[in-house]
Formats: C-alpha cells, structure tokens, sequence
C-alpha cells in the first residue's frame, strides 16, 4: 500500500501540497482529481520519489521513500511504471528503441528475447508497424500509447498515469483509458491516475480522492465520490453527470484503433 | 535605499555562490560517475563523433584561415626586423601555445556546446531526464558522463587537427606566397619547438574540453521552464564557457611558461 502522511511541498515560497493525507489500496484504480495547475503532478511526483517533500512521509509499503539514498530508492522505483503527461519519450530513439531501452539498460536480455517482449507489446498496445517511426513522426495518442508501452515491459507492480488523456480527442481519450482498464484487468498492478477529465475517470477509478487547495478534501469510492454531498467535490464534479459504459466503448474503440 | 541596494548585491552574490557551488558538484558527481562501472564505451564514441568528428569541417577551415593571417602577420613583423627566417618557429609557437587550443575551444562551444545545452534542455522540460530517473537509471551517468568524457578526448584532437592545419595555413602563405625558403621554415620550427610547447597546448585542450562539455551540460541540466529556458541556457552555456575558457587559458599559460 502506498500510505502520504501530512505531505507539504512548496515551491519558491510558494505552497503547493499543504497536508496531504491519502491511501492508494494495493491492486485498484485509484484517481487523484481536482484543477489544472492544483498540484496533482506534484503529487504523483512524491509517490515515485522524483520530488521530495519539506514535511511529511511516503510511505511505500511502510518504507519511508522520501527518506531513501537514491541507491535504496531506485530499488523500490523498480517496482514502478509511469506514463507522463507527454509521453516523455525519448526523441532520439524510434518507437522500438523506447520499449526496449528499459530492458537493454536495466537487464541482461539478449537482443531476441527482447525484440520477442517489445513486438508483444507494440501487439498489446496496437501499435504493429510504428517500431521504426521516431516520436516525431506519431500522434499525440500514439505517444501515450509507447509511454504506457515502455512503462509496462518491466511488468511494474504500481502504474502512475499522470494526465493520460490531455491534448487528445475524445475518440483518442475513450481508446486510453480502454486501455488503461484492460491492461489492469491483465497484469493487476496498482494504478494512480492523476485527472481532471470529469466523467470519465469515474469509468475506470476504484477510488478517488479529490486535491484541492493543497489537501485531500475527500477520498472514497468510485461511486461514494460521484455521489458527495461536500460542496467542493460537487462542483467540481457537477451533479447530472451520465457515467460513459467503458465496456461497449471498449468494443467501438477496438474496431477504430486496430 | 542604500539597503535595498546592498541586499539586491548581496543576493545576487549569494545566488552566484550557489550557483558555483553546484556547479562544482554537478562536475564532481559526473566524475565519480565515470569512473563508476558499467561505462558504455558506443555512447562514448558517438559523443566523440558528435563533438569530434562533426565539427572537423569547421575546425580545418578555421585553422587554415588562422594559420594564414598568422603567417602573413608574422611574415611582415618579422621582416621589418630582418627575421623572416623565424616565421615558421612564429607560426608554430602562436598556434600549439594560443590560437589552437582556444580558437579550437571557442569553435566546439559554438558548434557542439550550444547544441549539448539545448538536448539536454529539452530532455528536462519534456520529462526524459525525470523518465531516466524513474527508470533507475542515473540521468547524469547515461546523458552527461559520456558528454564530458567524449569533450575530453576530442577537444584534443581537434586542437592537434588545428595545429597542423594552421602551421600548413602559415606554410602557404609564408613559403609559396612570401618566398619563405621552406627548408629554413621547417628547419627552424622543429629546432626551436620544445616538447613543453606541445604540453601547454595539450593541458590546455583537455582542460577546455572539460570546461565546454561541463557547462553546456550543466546549463541544460537545469534549465529553466519552456522554450525560453532552454533558450537561455544554450546562450548561458555559450557565453559561460567562452569566459571560462578565456580566463583559464591566462591562467594555465601563466602557470606552465
């Protein structure tokens, strides 16, 4: 379980997290939701350790990570996978190059069998034939769709997913987190989703917790969330909403993308 | 008033310190990093290649051009005082002590620095440097120990490439132009050229080499946000390592002669 415990970061004497308090259970969706710019990143940011807070704990299965070496940390990051906001894919290296690059710097593999893991997942992923293309030259929803690639060939036990759908079309946002549903359902790996896309993250969340002005101000299920009565959460999440049925929209969307 | 003016020079000072101070430790991580095994010579050899071997066009054109101005400057000078004889000791002298290494130096910031701070920029505001670090792997290790390693071994070699691009600049101008009697050109610089001259030149390059790499790789590092960042930075590391590169050529000269 990944347990924050009164988290405060500020930045430039500017406070972003001001007492986060939050549990991400072991093997669910959880989604962190709240506006733009409200420090949603920064907090998934903490979670992997690629920020450390001023006050404050993260707790990975009860080891303190904010209190790591970066020898000790980058074990527990092993056990991780992000997708970034823009793919933060490599730009000098085609598709294929980015899948394996974890596998080439971090393990021992010969060249076949990795070249045997990454067409499995360009297959997955439903990106066949784009291997040779640089970033450059692929869609905004190809890049997230390498991101998620590259994150998932190490078989990460905790998926962070931060902004996965920003900047994509509607048709493009279904087919992600399609995607994102159905590699949970296969691999069963933790996952974060960090979004302000209101409804359709309630698609795919077990749990959501909603930052806002620096702290948690209400966390629970899926359901419970939608159906809140705290005034923050619902104007945010706005009464009235019709929640998207992913399973027939998985279905559309597998016809468009492969 | 006079306080607020005394706190702005202070802080400004203050934040110069920082500044120097991380940056001597982003150079010692790096260095701790290098010698820390795995090293993966192909990135090495294709930083040697970019720095390197790219920048060979423009290293023997401006060697050539140098070494003929040097030649035809010395060729007069030298003359007024009945010393034509001299010119290729002149040439050689100018060019392992001076011109080569610095002209070299200045050229490779130009050219390989401003575009290693740039790279290096954009990895950090599109999340490749926070990528790396996700991954488990030591951004500073795989992006930037090559960079200063490969600026090690071919600021050097270009600098020799310069050197005997310019003295043959100086050959054409001061022996097929001027009438120098080639024998007493050669003759004279290899008689006079001692290995010291060739060392400075060496201590030089090499330390160049450090400075530029280190740098453009340091005001990439840690860019500022967007393209005006990375904008800043790659002028920062232009302007930074020519300064450097400047001050520590007096230095070393006043050092070594």
């Amino acid at each position: 379980m990944i347990k924050l415990v009164d988290v405060y970061k500020s930045f430039n004497g500017h406070e972003v997290l001001k007492g986060v308090n939050l549990e991400i259970p072991d093997g669910k969706t959880t989604a962190i939701i709240g506006r733009s710019g409200g420090g949603k990143s920064v907090l998934l940011k903490h979670i992997i350790g690629l920020l450390r807070p001023d006050k404050g704990q993260v707790l990975v299965d009860s080891t303190d990570i904010s209190r790591l070496n970066n020898r000790d940390l980058n074990k527990i990051r092993k056990r991780f996978g992000i997708l970034f906001q823009g793919g933060a894919l490599f730009d000098s290296l085609t598709v294929y190059d980015n899948i394996a690059f974890p596998l080439r710097e971090k393990t021992r593999l010969k060249e076949n069998e990795i070249r045997k893991m990454v067409d499995e997942k360009l297959e997955q992923l439903g990106l066949l034939g784009t291997g040779y293309k640089y970033p450059a030259e692929i869609s905004g929803g190809m890049k997230k769709r390498v991101g998620l690639a590259r994150a998932l060939i190490m078989d990460p036990e905790i998926m962070l997913f931060d902004e996965p759908t920003t900047g994509l079309d509607p048709i493009m946002k279904n087919a992600i987190y399609n995607l994102i549903s159905k590699m949970h359902k296969k691999f069963g790996f933790t996952a974060v989703v960090v979004s302000h896309e209101i409804p359709d993250i309630f698609g795919i969340a077990h749990y959501v917790a909603m930052l806002n002005n620096g702290v948690i101000v209400e966390s629970g299920r899926s359901t419970d969330i939608q159906k809140s009565t705290n005034p923050v959460v619902r104007e945010f999440v706005s009464e009235g909403v019709v929640m998207p049925n992913f399973e027939i929209m998985e279905e559309i969307n597998e016809e468009i993308q492969y | 008033m006079i306080i607020s003016i005394l706190e702005r020079i202070g802080n400004r000072f203050i934040n110069f310190l920082k500044r120097m101070g991380s940056m001597v430790i982003f150079f010692s991580s790096a260095i701790s990093l290098a010698v820390k095994p795995p090293l993966k010579p192909s990135h090495v050899i294709k930083q040697i290649n970019f720095i390197g071997v790219k920048s060979l066009f423009v290293i023997i054109l401006t060697g050539l051009f140098t070494g003929m101005a040097l030649g035809l400057q010395g060729y007069y000078t030298l003359s007024r005082v009945g010393s034509e004889a001299l010119l290729g000791y002149a040439v050689a002298i100018g060019m392992l002590r001076e011109l080569g290494p610095v002209l070299s130096a200045l050229m490779v910031t130009g050219r390989a620095g401003s575009s290693m701070a740039a790279e290096i920029g954009i990895m950090r505001i599109s999340e490749q440097i926070d990528a790396l670090d996700t991954m488990a792997i030591n951004p500073i290790k795989y992006i930037v120990v090559p960079k200063i390693i490969g600026g090690i071994i071919a600021v050097p070699l270009l600098t020799a490439i310069f050197d005997i691009i310019g003295i043959l600049g100086g050959y054409l101008v001061g022996v097929e132009l001027m009438g120098v009697n080639p024998g007493t050109f050669f003759g004279e610089m290899e008689s006079r050229v001692a290995f010291k001259d060739v060392n400075l030149g060496f201590v030089k390059s090499v330390s160049f080499g450090a400075i530029v790499s280190w740098v453009s790789c340091f005001e990439g590092y840690y860019t500022g946000f967007g393209a005006e960042g990375v904008s800043k930075a790659t002028t920062v590391s232009v302007v930074l390592s020519s300064v450097l590169i400047l001050i520590c050529n007096y230095f070393i000269t006043s050092v070594m002669l």
